[in-house]
């Protein structure tokens, strides 16, 4: 066994993040870190820095599937590397993540009311009002179920995904990941040595 | 005792890789690196092939092979 080091315990993260935005949804807003984080690793030196070592996300996946062993570690099928998929889940995502912030602006204008619930797999409502007691703007609030709806809805694919397949799974396909890779290699140039 | 070379290695395939980093932050030698952010490398010099990295790769793109 490798020795640990301290970004190995990342994962806690993800389990605070999760369980702060059970108790009051306003907490959804620091997703954000995890947001910007890899960019500013990706545009600003061009590096997967975060992925690679910083990310509370696959840190979780690597310590549920590989040290506690709960991942079957079968082979991806070989549509989910492929680069059709990888890119289309990202546009899939990011349009997504359009319409969300869309929906934040309409409560934002007035034309829409705010929806206290949390949609997973951008279908199923799940109540959540118990998680906001007022007290923000209603946008804001709206930003939150909406991005707290984004990070459960993938924390749970990167956790099925793991179970059946290796532990970072989530890892070939999530959105991030992609994106920061495209940028990185965009900054890297052609004269990749392959 | 560098001198003494594995019969395997990893080899990887740079264009199927996510460069997620999961093959380098297990191999016990430190032989991997993600080259700037975009795949995976690994130091031939340093490899012992014991194929742990193939193991953890989500992408499954690790083969251990023969040297040639
Ligand atoms: S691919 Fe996504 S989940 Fe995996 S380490 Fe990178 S940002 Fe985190
Ligand atoms: S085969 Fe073993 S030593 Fe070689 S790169 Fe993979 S993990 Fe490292
Ligand atoms: S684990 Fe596989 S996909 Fe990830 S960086 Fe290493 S070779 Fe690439």
């Amino acid at each position: 066994m490798k020795k640990s080091h301290w970004y190995n315990y990342l994962w806690i993260w993800s389990v605070i993040y999760f369980a702060m935005g059970f108790f009051h949804i306003l907490f959804a807003w620091l997703g954000l870190i995890s947001f910007f984080l890899p960019l500013i690793f990706a545009v600003g030196f061009g590096n997967k820095g975060f992925c690679n070592r910083y990310c509370d996300r696959g840190q979780l996946l690597r310590a549920l599937g590989s040290q506690k062993g709960f991942s079957r570690r079968k082979d991806a099928p070989g549509w989910m590397k492929s680069k059709a998929f990888r890119y289309g889940f990202l546009a899939f995502f990011m349009a997504m993540f359009l319409h969300m912030l869309y929906t934040t602006y309409q409560v934002y204008a007035g034309t829409s009311e705010l929806r206290q619930v949390v949609t997973l797999f951008w279908s199923i409502p799940a109540p959540w009002s118990f998680a906001y007691t007022g007290g923000a703007e209603p946008w804001a609030a709206q930003f939150a179920f909406g991005f707290y709806s984004m990070m459960l809805t993938s924390a749970i694919l990167g956790i099925l995904t793991m179970l059946a397949y290796k532990p970072r799974s989530w890892c070939v396909y999530c959105p991030m990941g992609t994106m920061t890779q495209l940028i990185c290699r965009a900054k890297a140039g052609p004269n990749r040595k392959e | 005792m560098m001198a003494i070379q594995s019969k395997r290695r990893a080899v990887v395939d740079t264009s199927l890789c996510v460069a997620c980093g999961a093959c380098m932050e297990v191999c016990p030698r430190g032989a991997i690196t993600v080259w700037k952010g975009s795949y995976s490398v690994v130091d031939d010099a340093l490899c012992i092939g014991c194929g742990l990295c193939a193991k953890e790769c989500p992408a499954s793109v690790i083969r251990v092979e023969a040297r040639p």
